[in-house]
């Protein structure tokens, strides 16, 4: 059986929780029937849940504060951010107020809501629909990050951040949502996958190879592209990469990424955001850190250029993380 | 005439419960101004001398489980909905005993379906969250937000009075106007009504005038009530004087004005009408908090749990366990 396209998979997940958790409540712009989301992932669930799915006015800052109350109130909630880019809108209620209230009155305090965030370009949406904002969001005490990816099983990533009892955003690539998810441990003819440890992260690697020469580090929005750039690493330069992706990007756990650098000592950390202060600068931070004797070479980046994401599709693609970017990287590196 | 004539009558109702309240935060919050002048905190502290008559008259109208927002500027609101001044004392000074572990401070505060946050107009959108969620387990339930003249000034305020409206949400807004949001009058800081901008989303409003706790609360408790029956929202605007600075020190209003407001409001007020109950009622006050003053700064320094205990809050699993 064809597995489903990512979109379809998180609508299904997403159906399973509503109906699995009676106190869940989705809300945000436009995810009503027969609309169901600006990019379908909520069809059908108004239909099903009519009192627990809430369509609401143009107000990020309203939506994710009322889905604030809803946590504070006992509830869950899950709401969807129609384009990442308009978290900034939002940014008080998230940091402010659900991040902080955490800890800020003294003890714990629960809350337990998931901002899904559509985010990344290359459809052409422009400089406000298309940036990766995650590199904005890193180090917030108390808030966690986490990223959609084809290889994950989407109710369970659902189930996991609801039962942080934090506040968490969920960023989804816009380009992956058209794509097929992940089976069975199954990628194509070269390359399959295994959840690492407690299944945060997903290794992929050649099928019944684990020597290895080159790690890269991607989460699930470019999983893709770096499956695209393993196989020419393999297929052309004669060399065994693994890719590690993670569902958590923030608070990291790098333990999968330390042990890779104890197998082969170099790495290469892809990502879409743009450079400065970045996610995969974090984690190279901390791994420099931990592992110096091991590394053969510095952790290399890729990230996208220090620009706004233009509009028409040849000046985007200049902007873009490319699978031949990471090859480039990879062979700089595994030459180093 | 008629005012005061129905300010007579109304000072005879005043309870002795309610006076307490009163004074309690009356007295309370002169005690801390007086704490600063002797460096006894640090921060900074915002004082509702002069507001106390908002939150008495409003807490009588609220259940235990109605859910209560406050702002910065919120220790009357807090000690009209707990009899707790070592609590919030211990939280202002970071002592032992402190409501949230000295943490949030004079700000921030959360306990027993109260909230308070320190960011204007954050608490709005909240709120209808919490009213949404708590009228599908109750259907009486409501939550209330305190804020002030200058918090419309946020765009968050709007985009939550929008969403309020159109789901119905049982919200009750109470504005303290003061007149001043810190050192800017509102006419310098804010362009037509508050009441124009509640009529704008088809939003129940109501003016109150005066600061005579029995008639304050007979003119809101049936809007209070309303909303509570499935009304909606509503938005209760109070016109109020505020008597101290801002926060310490930095009151740049003539001396002379603000004497004049003191004079006409209720403390000034209460003493020349309820005579000796009045000073009785003072004095029992003052001594109260004194005594909470000397207890509390003589508590040793609050504590919160390390960094590592602190790293894994909240802990995770099933939400409700």
């Amino acid at each position: 059986m064809t597995a489903p396209r990512v979109a379809e998979a998180l609508n299904e997940a997403l159906r399973e929780v509503m109906a699995g958790r009676p106190d869940l409540y989705l809300i945000g712009e436009d995810i009503l029937d027969p609309y169901g989301g600006a990019f379908r992932v909520t069809r059908g669930l108004s239909t099903l849940f009519p009192d627990r799915v809430m369509g609401m006015p143009i107000s990020e800052s309203a939506i994710v504060g009322i889905g604030n109350g809803f946590a504070l109130a006992g509830d869950q909630v899950i709401a969807e951010i129609m384009f990442g880019d308009f978290i900034t809108l939002a940014v008080d209620q998230i940091c402010n107020f659900a991040a902080k209230s955490a800890t800020m009155y003294g003890r714990p305090v629960r809350l337990s809501t998931v901002l899904r965030c559509p985010v990344g370009g290359g459809r052409g949406y422009g400089p406000t629909h298309s940036q990766s904002l995650q590199k904005h969001f890193v180090g917030f005490p108390n808030l966690v990050l986490a990223e959609l990816s084809p290889f994950h099983d989407l109710r369970w990533l659902l189930e996991r951040l609801l039962d942080l009892g934090r506040p968490a955003i969920l960023f989804e690539d816009k380009q992956l949502y058209a794509r097929r998810a992940f089976r069975d441990g199954v990628i194509d003819d070269l390359f399959g996958y295994a959840p690492v440890g407690d299944g945060d992260w997903v290794r992929v690697a050649a099928h019944g190879e684990a020597a290895l020469d080159i790690a890269l580090v991607a989460p699930g929005g470019l999983a893709h592209r770096a499956v695209q750039a393993a196989r020419t690493l393999l297929l052309e330069h004669d060399l065994l990469p693994q890719i590690l992706t993670p569902a958590t990007l923030y608070p990291v756990d790098t333990a999968p990424v330390l042990e890779a650098i104890g197998a082969c000592g170099r790495v290469v950390i892809v990502e879409d955001s743009t450079a400065g202060g970045t996610w995969g600068a974090e984690v190279a931070s901390q791994c420099t850190g931990r592992a110096w004797d091991d590394l053969a070479a510095p952790i290399a980046l890729v990230h996208a250029p220090d620009s706004i994401i233009p509009s028409a599709a040849h000046l985007e693609q200049a902007v873009s993380v490319t699978a031949d970017r990471i090859v480039a990287q990879a062979l700089e590196l595994a030459h180093a | 005439m008629t005012v005061i004539k129905a300010a007579e009558q109304s000072a005879s109702l005043v309870t002795d419960a309610d006076l307490a309240q009163l004074l309690l935060i009356r007295k309370f919050e002169l005690a801390l101004l007086d704490l600063f002048g002797q460096g006894y905190l640090s921060g900074t502290t915002h004082t509702c001398l002069g507001q106390e008559q908002v939150p008495v008259a409003v807490s009588g109208l609220l259940a235990a489980d109605d859910f209560v927002f406050s702002n910065h500027r919120g220790h009357g609101h807090y000690l009209a909905r707990f009899d707790d001044p070592a609590g919030l004392l211990a939280e202002i000074t970071g002592r032992q005993g402190a409501v949230c572990h000295g943490v949030g401070g004079s700000q921030h505060i959360y306990r027993d379906n109260y909230l308070s946050t320190g960011v204007q107009g954050e608490s709005i959108p909240v709120a209808v969250g919490v009213a949404l969620s708590a009228r599908r387990r109750r259907p009486d339930a409501l939550a209330l937000a305190y804020i002030g003249d200058g918090t419309w000034g946020e765009g968050s305020v709007y985009e939550a009075l929008n969403a309020a409206v159109l789901l119905a949400a049982p919200l009750v807004v109470i504005v303290e106007n003061n007149g001043i949001a810190q050192s800017t009058p509102s006419a310098a800081s804010l362009a037509g009504t508050i009441e124009g901008r509640a009529r704008a989303f088809g939003c129940r409003y109501l003016h109150c005038a005066h600061d005579d706790l029995g008639l304050l609360r007979e003119r809101i408790a049936p809007a209070v009530a309303r909303t509570r029956e499935g009304g909606g929202p509503v938005i209760i605007e109070v016109a109020v004087d505020r008597l101290g600075p801002h926060s310490k020190g930095d009151d740049t209003r003539d001396a002379g004005q603000v004497a004049a407001l003191e004079r006409r409001g209720w403390y000034c007020r209460y003493r020349e009408l309820l005579g000796e109950r009045f000073e009785h009622a003072d004095r029992a006050a003052a001594e109260r908090v004194a005594a909470v003053v000397r207890d509390v700064l003589g508590r040793p320094a609050s504590q919160w749990p390390a960094a590592e205990q602190r790293a894994g809050w909240p802990a995770p699993g099933p939400v409700g366990a």
